[in-house]
């Protein structure tokens, strides 16, 4: 065993969209406290979602003691914090005083979409595209950034003064744990940092040209380090113990499933669902909608580059059975329904409810049922529910095969939908590839502390995580190709009559 | 033949004049429908409400139909949402005993696998969900069978024998569920299968009826002393793990 002896633990603070989390791992990887605050969600303006990044500063203060309390032990027996936080959402503040300047523009907020749409008549897709790695999109930090410049009063003045910081969520929490006001470090993982529009994905700078065309002066940006920084120590909170890792949660999660050799992959499943394909050293450039990513950088060593695709509805479709529909008491009964039937009854749902993310981009496409016949029953409804997950699983995973050239040989999936067996048996079948859930079910904070302990030494390499990590169960596919390919076909049609709805 | 009883006719028709009724009632008007005295009708609906059958609004004094009706047409916990609320808790119960953790439900004269989690050592193993274990001759198999109301009687066939140690006469297998009653676990090593076996907690929703039971299983050198009585870590995780589960179930989330 390596680290420090007497300290027994590393502490991982998930910061997300709905809660914040501080859990404990040891040094098994296995968890040995919990604590978790929800922050409140502000709604100003239809499509506008915003945090008080002070709010969930004070959530952070609270919880993290508690955790290490639970666990019996003393700030001192931590051996690092590692921190994954909600990726895109966007803080300012005042380094004098440590207030922020502005609300928090989290990644669901829709206002910069008009700004980047400017940016793109303006012809500048390609340009960003080249450097960043990222087609334009109101989705990343960097757009919210200049749309706070350009509305916020006095904003870009005392930006440019040096008297406005900017920061994604870790480099807020970061900037307070090491001092704020008092010398806190003004840093920004470099996994953050790819998501901002802002950054050269290959040198892991800001670049200039791209600060530039979205007006942001350089002087309001964090320094970009490592995943493993290095970040400095705790001067409140756990003072004394070391930042050791920050990353984004989704690459957290692409950690914590210990995806670290080029062709593995992670898919979590929430309201909606994230894929992560380690691409290992080489940036992907996709052809097919997907977006290529730092997946980690551990400090000295080459940084590690990952393909990302982004589901807009899976989890969120059942609730939408549930709570509009009331076909469901529960969420999980979807399975219940669903096993009154056979097959899908030749029903398909398209769930486009907000247009189609990856692999297709279609912000025209609008939710639809296909194929219903005086035959098709509420179970079949449930089966296509579920199949919708599925199929869109398939397209972001076809659409890697086809972008890396990497064939996936089996899918790590985590997220409250893994408890569906009949769901995890249908993504293995059309994926044609075995799905896997391991036994530590809190891959997000896994992944910060894994990050936290290689940084400071807790851990000493990636293959000694990869001993942590336990099956607890695998899916293999059973399906007939031939009825594979059918159903696929099936579905596809189904996508193509959900494109270009646009009702007057 | 036996005549009809009074009482349960006049309860049941205070039933469906609730069920019939929107808005609530007051106790006048359930008493003037019906044609009965009030203190006769407030008796039958202070019974219904003490059931659950009904419900009396805190604040405007009237009656509605209770949850309690609702839930009697549910049949235990529905499988999914019991995996749903488990699978955090037998993850960890797997992680902390290397073993592997079965949840089952009975159906019919067996212990069906609803959630499987493998043995954390890496080797290749297959999911189980959906297998059927015998009652008698499974830890899990006699949590569930302790835990109900009617005990070993409720079964039908005869008590096959699968090895040499399972428990083929009634009343040995009446012992062994007064000892699980009162020990909270029902440990079976090598009774089903040789050399493997488990130790089983009922899990308790509403209540407290039994609505499956919760199991370690593995090979008997894993879970059993030399003696072939179950480790206390062993026991101690698996009552732990089915206590934790069952206050989840009957919380509302």
């Amino acid at each position: 065993m390596t680290g420090t002896p007497g300290r027994s633990v590393v502490a991982a603070i998930d910061q997300g969209t709905t809660s914040t989390r501080c859990l404990l791992f040891d040094h098994d990887g296995q968890m040995v406290s919990l604590t978790q605050r929800e922050h409140r969600q502000h709604y100003p303006r239809p499509g506008w979602v915003e945090h008080d990044a002070e709010e969930i500063w004070r959530v952070v203060e609270r919880i993290v003691p508690e955790a290490v309390r639970q666990a019996g032990l003393e700030p001192a027996q931590v051996a690092g914090l590692g921190i994954a936080n909600q990726r895109e959402t966007t803080v300012v503040w005042d380094p004098a005083t440590g207030r922020v300047l502005a609300p928090a523009i989290t990644w669901q907020d829709t206002r910069a979409d008009e700004l980047v749409a400017g940016l793109v008549a303006d012809g500048h897709a390609e340009e960003f595209r080249r450097r960043s790695g990222l087609t334009p999109a109101g989705y990343f930090a960097g757009p919210r950034l200049r749309w706070l410049l350009d509305h916020v009063p006095g904003l870009r003045e005392r930006a440019g003064q040096g008297r406005a910081l900017f920061g994604t969520m870790e480099s807020w929490l970061i900037w307070q744990l090491t001092g704020g006001p008092e010398g806190g470090r003004h840093v920004t993982d470099v996994t953050n940092a790819s998501r901002t529009m802002m950054m050269d994905l290959r040198t892991h700078t800001w670049d200039p040209v791209l600060l530039d065309l979205l007006e942001v002066p350089p002087a309001v940006l964090p320094e970009i380090v490592p995943t493993t920084g290095p970040f400095g120590a705790c001067r409140t909170v756990l003072p004394g113990v070391a930042i050791g890792g920050a990353i984004g949660d989704q690459q957290a999660a692409l950690v914590g499933q210990t995806c670290f050799a080029p062709g593995e992959a992670k898919c979590t499943y929430g309201t909606g669902a994230f894929v992560l394909l380690n691409t290992g050293e080489r940036i992907v450039d996709s052809h097919h909608g997907l977006i290529p990513t730092v997946a980690y950088h551990l400090r000295d060593q080459q940084p590690v580059y990952a393909l990302e695709g982004s589901i807009a509805v899976t989890g969120s479709l059942v609730q939408w059975f549930r709570d509009a529909l009331e076909m469901i008491p529960t969420a999980p009964q979807i399975e219940t329904l669903a096993r009154t039937v056979e097959d899908n009854g030749g029903c398909y749902i398209v769930p486009a409810f907000s247009g189609l993310y990856a692999p297709r981009w279609r912000a025209d496409a609008r939710g639809i049922v296909v194929g219903l016949t005086s035959y098709v029953r509420r179970g079949h409804l449930a089966r296509a529910v579920l199949e919708a997950t599925g199929w869109q699983t398939w397209e972001v995973v076809r659409a890697m095969d086809a972008d890396s050239g990497i064939p996936l040989a089996a899918l790590k999936v985590d997220g409250g939908m893994t408890a569906n067996h009949l769901l995890m048996q249908f993504v293995a079948d059309v994926l044609d590839v075995p799905v896997e859930r391991p036994l530590v079910s809190e891959t997000v904070s896994l992944g910060a502390a894994y990050a936290a302990g290689l940084g400071i030494g807790f851990w000493a390499d990636l293959e000694g995580l990869r001993r942590n990590w336990h099956r607890a169960a695998r899916w293999t596919p059973t399906i007939d190709p031939e009825h594979r390919a059918r159903e696929a076909a099936n579905w596809s049609d189904a996508v193509n009559r959900a494109l270009g709805w646009s009702p007057r | 033949m036996p005549g009809r009883i009074q009482s349960l006719e006049r309860g049941a028709a205070v039933l469906s004049l609730l069920g019939g009724a929107s808005p609530d009632l007051s106790l006048a008007e359930v008493a003037d429908a019906l044609g009965l005295p009030r203190p006769t009708t407030h008796g039958l609906l202070a019974t219904l409400v003490h059931v659950g059958f009904v419900q009396q609004d805190g604040r405007s004094r009237r009656y509605r139909l209770g949850a309690g009706l609702t839930s009697l047409q549910q049949h235990g916990v529905d499988r999914h949402d019991l995996r749903s609320t488990a699978t955090s808790w037998c993850d960890s119960l797997a992680a902390r005993t290397r073993a592997e953790v079965l949840v089952c439900v009975r159906t019919g004269d067996a212990a069906e696998v609803v959630h499987h989690v493998f043995r954390p050592d890496g080797s290749e193993q297959r999911l189980r969900v959906g297998e059927l274990l015998p009652l008698h001759a499974t830890g899990v198999g006699r949590a569930l069978l302790a835990a109900s109301t009617t005990g070993h009687r409720a079964l039908t066939g005869p008590l096959t024998a699968y090895t040499a140690r399972t428990p083929t006469a009634s009343t040995r297998l009446a012992g062994l569920l007064d000892r699980a009653r009162a020990a909270g676990f029902a440990a079976a090593p090598g009774e089903h299968v040789p050399e493997v076996g488990d130790v089983g907690a009922a899990l308790r929703g509403v209540g407290g009826l039994p609505v499956g039971a919760v199991a370690c299983a593995g090979h008997v050198d894993t879970l059993f002393g030399p003696d072939g009585v179950a480790r206390p870590e062993v026991a101690q995780a698996v009552t732990a793990t089915a206590a934790a589960i069952s206050r989840a179930l009957v919380t509302p989330r």
